[in-house]
C-alpha cells in the first residue's frame, strides 16, 4: 500500500566514486599505522628519532670501514682521525676467532666434520629424507671426533662396538628377565667402555691397521669450533637423558621420583658456572685419585647435566597438557608402559614442547659461552685475547659484533627451524 | 622347614615366590626402587670415599673455619662495611649482598622494560612494533655475557672521565668512565645505628621505614573502608586526596624533623666526592642483564596478552569499557595467569645470570666466595658448596614467592 506513493526508485546501482584521499592508499595507512592518535603520533617521532640518531652515530662508523690493515694503528692512520670501524681485525684473525688454536694445516678436517653434521642431522631434521642415512647420524659422533681430535679410529670404533657388545649380551640376558637382563647389559657395557675398549683400540692399530690422524689436543681447540662441539654435544645427549628424567619425576615409585626431583631442582637452582667450576676444580676431589680426564669432555658432561634438567622441566610441561585420556586411550590398548610412552604420549608431548624446547636448546648453545670462566678459549675469551695483543689493543666492537652476528644466526636458524616444524606437525583443524 | 611346607601346601595361589619380584607388576617396583637405592647408596659411598681419600692425599680438612680468617683482599661496591682486614665470611656477605642488589634491580627494571616491549610489539604502530621485534630477536639471540661486556665496554670507553666535569661543582648525575654518581641522602640529625653485630643500619633509615610502612597501611585501611562503604550504599567515597595526605604528610614531616637533604657528587681531586658510586660493573651487569631478560619478558607478555580470547577484549567494549580498561580489568589479569610462571624463571635466571659478574669485575658471591676467597685459601670443595647452597637457597625463595604470588591470580576453579 504505501509503495504506491512512493514516487520514485533508484533501479540501477550507482557507480563506485574512489574514497576521499584521506581515507585510501599511503595517507590512510599512514594515518591508520603511524599516527593513530597522540599516543602513536609521540611513539612514531621517538622511534624515527631514536632510529636517526643511532644512524648519525653508527652510520659514519660503519661507512669508513677499513678492511685491510695490520693493526689498530695501521687502521686509524688509514681513518686520519675520522670515526670507522676497523674490519680489518676480523680479517687477520678470523680464524682464530673459529678454530682458537687448533693447526692451520688441519682445518680442513673440523670444516669437514661441520658440513658433514647437516649431512646427518638432514634425516632427523627432515623426514622425506630416505631412513638409511639414519645409519650415517649414528656413526657421526665418532667420525667426528676422529676427525676433530685425531688419532685413531679404532678407538671411536671400539667404542661403538660396545654397543654391539651390549646388543649381543642383552639378546643372551633378556630371558633371564628384565631387570637382571638390563643390569647385565648395562654393566657389561660399562665394563667394556672402562676397561677393554682403549687395549682394544690400541692393539688394533698397532697391529692391524693404524688409520690415524695427527691428534690435536683439547688446549688447541677454540672459539666457535669449541662452543659448536659442546652445544651439540650437550643438545643431543640432553633431550634424551632429559626424557627420561622427565618420566622419572612423573614414576609412580616414590623412590624414583624424589631423587628425579631433588636432581631438577638442584641443578636448576644453581647457575651454570658453578657447575662448571665444580667440573674444573671439584671433579678431581670426587675422583679416585690419580684420574684426570679432559676438561672439554668434563665441561660438556656439566652442560648436559644442566641442560638435562631444564629439558626434563620443558618435557615435563608437554606432558602435563596431553590430556588424561591419552594415557587411559593407551592404556586401554593393552600397551605396556614403554610402549605407550613411545607410541602415544612422548610424539604428542615433544610435539607440544617444541617451541620451548628449542628455546632451552638456543640457551645452551648462548651458555657455552660461559666456559670462558674455566679458562676454555671460547669466541669471547679469544676476543680478549686477541685484544690483548700488541696489534689490537683497544679494538672492542668489531670483535663483538662479528662474534654476536655469529651467534645471532646459529641461533635465529634454530628458532626458525623450531616455526617449520610446529607449523608441519600441526594436526588440529583450526 | 614344617612352616615351608605347609605354606605351600595351603594356597599355591597366594605365595609368594621369588620370580615375582621380577614379572609380577605388584613386587617389581619394589625391586626396581630397592636397586635403584642400593646403587644410589654406592655411588654416593664412592664419591665420598673418593673425596675423603683425595683430601688426605692433598693434606686437607674439610672445614669452614676459613670463613672467620682474615680476607686480604678489597672489594669495590660495599653495601655495608668492609675492609681487606674483615673475614672471608664477611667478604662473602658483601658479595651475596652485592648479588642481592644486583638481582633485585635487574628483575624490577627487566619487567619494566619486558611489559613496555611486549605491549609495543602489539601495538598498532607499524615503525614501533618493527622496532620492538628487532629489540626482541636480537637480545634472544645472542648470549647475556656478550651483551654485558658491551654494555661494560660502552660504560668504560665512551663515558667522559671524571677530569670533564672540571669546573661543573655539584652535580645531580655524574656519568663518568668510572660510574655513574647520583646523590645520597643525608640526615643532618642523626640518631645513632642499630648494632645487630653483622650490620648497623642507620636508626633513621629504619624509622623512615617503618613510618613508611605504616603510611601504606593506613592508606590500605582507607581503601577497604571505601569498598565497604561502597558495598553497602552502593556510592564509593572519594579517598585519593586522603590517601595522597596519609601517604606524603608523615613521611615529610620525619624527613623535616631529620633534617633531610641530599648530598650531590662533586669533583675533588682526580674523582667525584660525595653521592652514591654506582661502579661501571654495577651499571654494565645492571643494564646488560636488565636489556636481555627484557627481551624474553616482553615475548612472555606478548603470548601472555595473545593467549587472551579476542572475544574477551570485545565482551569488554560491549560492556562499554575504554580501552584501557579493558586492558587493566579483562585483558592483563587473565594474561597474568599466563605469565607468571615463564616470568618466574625469567628471574631466576637473572638470579643466576648475576653470577656472570667477574666478566665486568662486579664483586658478586660468585666472585668473593667463590673466586677469590678460594684462590687464596685453596677451599674449593667448601667454597663451592657453600656457593651453590646459597644460589639454591636463593632460587627456592624466589620460586616459593612467585607461586605464592601465582596461586593469588590463580583461576578460582570450583
Amino acid at each position: 500500500m504505501a509503495s504506491h506513493e512512493i514516487s520514485w526508485v533508484r533501479q540501477q546501482m550507482l557507480a563506485q566514486s574512489a574514497p576521499p584521499v584521506r581515507q585510501s592508499g599511503v595517507l590512510r595507512w599512514v594515518r591508520e599505522n603511524l599516527f593513530n592518535g597522540w599516543l602513536s603520533a609521540g611513539l612514531t617521532v621517538a622511534s624515527v628519532l631514536a632510529i636517526a640518531a643511532l644512524l648519525m652515530a653508527v652510520g659514519p662508523w660503519l661507512a669508513n670501514s677499513v678492511w685491510q690493515a695490520g693493526s689498530l694503528n695501521e687502521c686509524r692512520q688509514i681513518l686520519g682521525g675520522e670515526p670507522g670501524a676497523c674490519w680489518a681485525v676480523i680479517r687477520d684473525r678470523w680464524p682464530q676467532l673459529i678454530f682458537g688454536f687448533y693447526p692451520a694445516e688441519h682445518y680442513a678436517r673440523p670444516v669437514l666434520a661441520f658440513v658433514l653434521l647437516f649431512v646427518a642431522l638432514a634425516p632427523l631434521l627432515f623426514s622425506r629424507l630416505p631412513r638409511k642415512l639414519l645409519w650415517f647420524s649414528v656413526a657421526y659422533p665418532g667420525l667426528t671426533f676422529w676427525l676433530v681430535w685425531g688419532g685413531s679410529l679404532w678407538l671411536p670404533l671400539m667404542a661403538y662396538a660396545g654397543f654391539a657388545i651390549g646388543a649381543m649380551l642383552w639378546r643372551l640376558a633378556a630371558r633371564l628377565g628384565v631387570v637382571l637382563g638390563t643390569v647385565l647389559t648395562v654393566g657389561g657395557t660399562v665394563l667394556w667402555w672402562l676397561y677393554a675398549a682403549g687395549e682394544a683400540a690400541g692393539w688394533l692399530a698397532e697391529h692391524l691397521l693404524a688409520l690415524a690422524l695427527v691428534s690435536v689436543s683439547s688446549r688447541e681447540l677454540g672459539g666457535f669450533l669449541l662452543s659448536i662441539i659442546i652445544g651439540v654435544t650437550g643438545i643431543a645427549l640432553s633431550l634424551p637423558l632429559g626424557i627420561l628424567l622427565a618420566l622419572g619425576r612423573q614414576s609412580t615409585m616414590p623412590l624414583i621420583k624424589t631423587v628425579s626431583v631433588v636432581f631438577i631442582e638442584f641443578v636448576r637452582g644453581v647457575p651454570l658456572i658453578t657447575l662448571l667450576f665444580t667440573a674444573s676444580l671439584l671433579l678431581n676431589y670426587f675422583l679416585p685419585p690419580g684420574t684426570s680426564f679432559d676438561l672439554i669432555l668434563r665441561v660438556i658432561i656439566m652442560v648436559t647435566v644442566f641442560a638435562t634438567a631444564y629439558i626434563a622441566e620443558v618435557i615435563r610441561g608437554g606432558l602435563a597438557a596431553l590430556p588424561r585420556g591419552q594415557y587411559e586411550a593407551a592404556q586401554g590398548l593393552g600397551l605396556n608402559y614403554w610402549n605407550a610412552q613411545r607410541l602415544v604420549i612422548m610424539p604428542q608431548a615433544l610435539k607440544i614442547s617444541i617451541p620451548v624446547l628449542v628455546s632451552t636448546f638456543i640457551g645452551l648453545f648462548k651458555d657455552t659461552t660461559l666456559v670462558v670462566f674455566i679458562g676454555l678459549l671460547d669466541p669471547i675469551a679469544l676476543s680478549t685475547a686477541i685484544r690483548a695483543s700488541t696489534d689490537w689493543q683497544g679494538i672492542y666492537w668489531e670483535l663483538f659484533i662479528f662474534i654476536g652476528a655469529v651467534f645471532f644466526l646459529f641461533c635465529f636458524a634454530m628458532s626458525r627451524y623450531s616455526m617449520y616444524l610446529e607449523r608441519r606437525l600441526k594436526t588440529d583443524h583450526r | 622347614m614344617s612352616t615351608l611346607t605347609i605354606s605351600g601346601g595351603n594356597a599355591r595361589a597366594n605365595s609368594f615366590a621369588l620370580s615375582m619380584l621380577l614379572h609380577d607388576t605388584r613386587y617389581r617396583s619394589y625391586t626396581i626402587q630397592i636397586i635403584a637405592l642400593m646403587g644410589l647408596m654406592l655411588v654416593a659411598a664412592w664419591l665420598v670415599d673418593n673425596t675423603v681419600r683425595n683430601l688426605a692425599t692433598l693434606g686437607k680438612d674439610f672445614s669452614f673455619a676459613y670463613l672467620w680468617t682474615p680476607a686480604g683482599y678489597d672489594i669495590n661496591q660495599r653495601p655495608i662495611d668492609y675492609d681487606s682486614q674483615m673475614s672471608h665470611g664477611r667478604a662473602a656477605l658483601v658479595g651475596f649482598l652485592n648479588t642481592l642488589v644486583l638481582a633485585i634491580l635487574s628483575c624490577v627494571t627487566a619487567t619494566i622494560i619486558g611489559v613496555l616491549a611486549g605491549v609495543l610489539r602489539l601495538s598498532n604502530n607499524w615503525i614501533v612494533a618493527r622496532l620492538m621485534t628487532v629489540y626482541i630477536e636480537t637480545f634472544r639471540n645472542i648470549p647475556a655475557l656478550l651483551c654485558i661486556l658491551v654494555i661494560g665496554a660502552v660504560m668504560a670507553q665512551s663515558m667522559p672521565a671524571p677530569s670533564s666535569y672540571r669546573d661543573a661543582g655539584a652535580l645531580a648525575l655524574v656519568a663518568t668512565n668510572r660510574g655513574i654518581y647520583i646523590p645520597e641522602p643525608l640526615f643532618s640529625q642523626d640518631w645513632g645505628s642499630l648494632n645487630l653485630g653483622v650490620v648497623q643500619p642507620s636508626l633513621n633509615a629504619i624509622a623512615l621505614l617503618l613510618l613508611l610502612v605504616l603510611c601504606f597501611l593506613a592508606h590500605r585501611a582507607l581503601v577497604r573502608h571505601a569498598g565497604r562503604v561502597q558495598r553497602l550504599t552502593g556510592i564509593r567515597p572519594k579517598t585519593w586526596w586522603k590517601s595522597l595526605l596519609v601517604l606524603t604528610v608523615p613521611p615529610a614531616l620525619l624527613l623535616a624533623a631529620m633534617g633531610f637533604h641530599l648530598g650531590y657528587p662533586q669533583l675533588r681531586g682526580f674523582n667525584f666526592q660525595g653521592g652514591i658510586q654506582l661502579g661501571n660493573a654495577l651499571i654494565a651487569m645492571w643494564i646488560g642483564l636488565s636489556v636481555y631478560t627484557g627481551a624474553f619478558i616482553a615475548e612472555i607478555v606478548r603470548s601472555g596478552i595473545q593467549s587472551i580470547a579476542k572475544g574477551q577484549a570485545e565482551a569488554a567494549n560491549a560492556l562499554g569499557l575504554r580501552p584501557g580498561r579493558t586492558m587493566r580489568l579483562v585483558v592483563l589479569p587473565q594474561a597474568l595467569r599466563v605469565i607468571i610462571p615463564p616470568l618466574t624463571s625469567q628471574y631466576l635466571d637473572i638470579t643466576k645470570h648475576t653470577s656472570l659478574g667477574l666478566a665486568v669485575g662486579y664483586m658478586d658471591l660468585r666472585s668473593t666466595l667463590g673466586g677469590i676467597s678460594i684462590n687464596q685459601t685453596g677451599r674449593e670443595l667448601e667454597g663451592i658448596l657453600l656457593m651453590m647452597l646459597i644460589y639454591l637457597a636463593m632460587s627456592l625463595l624466589i620460586s616459593g614467592l612467585m607461586s605464592l604470588y601465582n596461586n593469588r591470580v590463580k583461576l578460582q576453579v570450583r
